[in-house]
């Protein structure tokens, strides 16, 4: 019995990570889905969002390091802060700015060119992100934090002790980015679903001919669903800055995302989200139940164990397209 | 050869058929060492259908697709009333006003019939992104409004009872019809049809036909389409542009083309599909 309730335990936060990662791997599955592109960037791009915000919030000035070395300066901040809600809002548009510029300076001059040049060209330009990022902002590591509720959360400690005889212990931060993460995954969807640039991102996903045919300007869609992945960036990069602070593993959470997809299916949002909970729930239980009998440590390895094994069974995901080759 | 005067002309069946609206001068267009349009010109009047044929490989799909904006000429010019167009993307094509149905069929597969259709109206959209987050209503009555029009084409091409049905599931005939819905969806002035009857049978062809026709006669619809049944084009087409390997080798009304020796040379011989 006491350990159905730990095992709840233990479910409620596996199903909590698993929104996280079901963010992150949206992110992917929309460049992918919209330009063919497997979006190496994206880790490094919620990595940048993070260092972007701090900065920003606290009046760094950009490249102050690199100033100071070239003309013997000693420049360090403006002396303000920059309310967060701000800082973010200011943030997102970065990363607006950014998606123009990748479109602009990488993507439109590989249009047609083979899904591994394309794959190669992110990394390239994970790798110049990261750097971009140091430069601009510093290697330390930062603490971020957005005014978002952390700790143990009492009521439901109380709570479920009432119940139970036992309280969970379930971080308010949690909570908030399950929270913000579901009602993101949910926006998204729906703009997908609902709105003529969801409608045509969609046209373009499914077919470039019959997308140009109608009058929908490719570039713009791919200047739109890297703006849109590089707010997802935004928030997961928050989420996950808030937690372990800001620094160079956070660009990571993108290899949590890689089982996720392999499970879902790259090109399926709801695979994404589905992918994204059972990962989420399965790594943790395995680590909870199975863990202590081979000596723990499992979360590292779980996800890619069980995404390969889905891989032998059905190697299109779960709500992936068969891939057919087109003539 | 082409003998409409300047102003227009009624056709025996009474349509009315206007000034210029599409005008190609000496257009050529290179794949690396081959040449797929060579040196063609032909215009494209108001109100009227307009044929391409010519055997296979002729070139036909190419020239389409000039004038789509898919392809770049590397010589020649093309004009659309009344104005030279310069180089241009083919969803700036699309904006002007001229939509197209594909040789080899262009559909959102994963869409329902009523979502294809409704792409065809994204730029007759105007609510913009931040509106359509503000201020849900308008775009919401946006929406509605675009539905009905597309209602319409739904009923005028009688697929009412597969509007749900995602594309990727239809047979070849009716996905033909629905990239067509899709094309009139945009209102455009000058509709281009490439093979819009290959692959079917008699009944869908006769059904095909009469479609193109009503387009043509209720919207006034100008129609440039590609098609190698030789009974359908003589049929429903105004004037006919005969191509050969890049050539042009014939141009009139279909009483004028069919008793031209050069094209019937070219049909000699040759296996049509
Ligand atoms: N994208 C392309 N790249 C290279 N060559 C091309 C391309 N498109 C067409 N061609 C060549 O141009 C020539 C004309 O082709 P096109 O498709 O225009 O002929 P068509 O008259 O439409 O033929 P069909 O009746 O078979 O459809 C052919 O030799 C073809 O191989
Ligand atoms: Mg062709």
């Amino acid at each position: 019995m006491d350990q159905l309730i730990y095992a709840t335990e233990v479910l409620l936060n596996g199903l909590m990570t698993g929104v996280m990662y079901a963010l992150v791997a949206l992110g992917f599955v929309l460049i992918f889905k919209a330009s063919g592109v497997f979006n190496y960037a994206q880790g490094v791009l919620a990595l940048f969002a993070a260092l972007t915000l701090v900065g920003i919030q606290q009046g760094q000035i950009p490249f102050a390091h690199m100033i100071n070395a070239m003309f013997g300066t000693h420049l360090e901040t403006f002396g303000w802060t920059v309310p967060s809600l701000v800082a973010i809002l200011l943030t997102a548009m970065v990363m607006v700015v950014l998606a123009f510029l990748i479109e602009k300076l990488v993507l439109q001059h590989l249009v047609g060119q083979e899904p591994i040049i394309l794959f190669m060209a992110t990394i390239g330009l994970a790798y110049f992100l990261e750097g971009l990022g140091d430069v601009m902002w510093g290697a330390d590591i930062k603490t971020l934090d957005v005014g978002l509720p952390q700790g143990i959360s009492e009521t439901i400690e109380g709570v479920t002790a009432d119940w139970f005889g036992y309280g969970f212990f379930i971080d308010r931060l949690d909570l908030w980015a399950t929270a913000i993460a579901a009602a993101l995954v949910a926006a998204l969807v729906a703009f997908a679903q609902y709105t003529k640039q969801g409608r045509a991102m969609r046209a373009v996903a499914d077919d470039h001919q019959a997308a140009l045919s109608v009058g929908i300007s490719l570039r713009f869609i791919w200047v739109m669903v890297w703006s849109i992945a590089g707010f997802v960036a935004l928030v997961a990069g928050i989420m996950w800055g808030t937690k372990s602070g800001v620094q160079f593993s956070l660009s990571l959470i993108a290899l949590k995302a890689l089982p996720v997809l392999m499970l879902g299916g790259f090109t399926s949002i709801p695979g994404a989200i589905v992918g994204g909970l059972i990962i989420g729930v399965g790594e943790k239980l395995f680590e909870f139940l199975i863990g202590p009998m081979i000596g723990g440590a499992t979360e590292n390895w779980f996800a890619y164990v069980l995404a390969l094994i889905f891989l032998v069974f059905r190697p299109q995901g779960l709500f992936g397209e068969r891939i057919i080759e087109r003539v | 050869m082409a003998s409409v005067p300047e102003e227009g002309v009624v056709t025996p069946d009474g349509r009315q058929i206007g000034g210029v609206l599409m005008e190609m001068k000496n257009i050529t267009l290179r794949f690396g060492g081959v040449v797929a349009v060579k040196d063609i010109s032909f215009d494209i009047r108001k109100g009227e259908i307009r044929a391409i044929i010519g055997p296979n490989g002729a070139g036909k799909s190419s020239m389409l697709n000039v004038i789509s904006g898919f392809y770049n000429p590397q010589e020649g010019e093309v004009w659309f009333k009344g104005y030279r167009r310069g180089p241009m993307k083919p969803y700036e094509v699309a904006r002007l006003g001229i939509a197209r149905t594909f040789q080899n069929i262009a559909l959102f597969d994963g869409m329902t019939v009523l979502d294809n259709i409704m792409t065809g109206r994204l730029n007759k959209m105007r609510s913009g992104f931040l509106a359509q987050a503000l201020w849900w209503g308008a775009a919401e009555r946006e929406e509605i409004e675009n539905r009905a029009q597309v209602e319409k084409i739904i009923d005028f091409l009688e697929i009412q009872n597969i509007r749900k049905t995602p594309v990727g599931r239809l047979p070849y005939g009716l996905k033909k019809r629905v990239e067509l819905a899709r094309a009139l969806a945009a209102e455009p002035q000058l509709l281009l049809l490439d093979e819009p009857m290959a692959g079917m049978n008699v009944e869908e062809k006769e059904d095909m036909s009469r479609f193109i026709l009503d387009v043509n006669d209720e919207f006034g619809t100008t129609i440039a389409l590609i098609e190698h049944d030789m009974g359908v084009v003589m049929d429903i087409s105004d004037r006919v542009v005969v191509m050969d390997y890049g050539r042009k080798i014939g141009d009139g009304t279909p009483a004028e083309v069919r008793g031209n020796q050069e094209v019937i040379d070219a049909y000699l011989g040759v296996a049509h599909d």
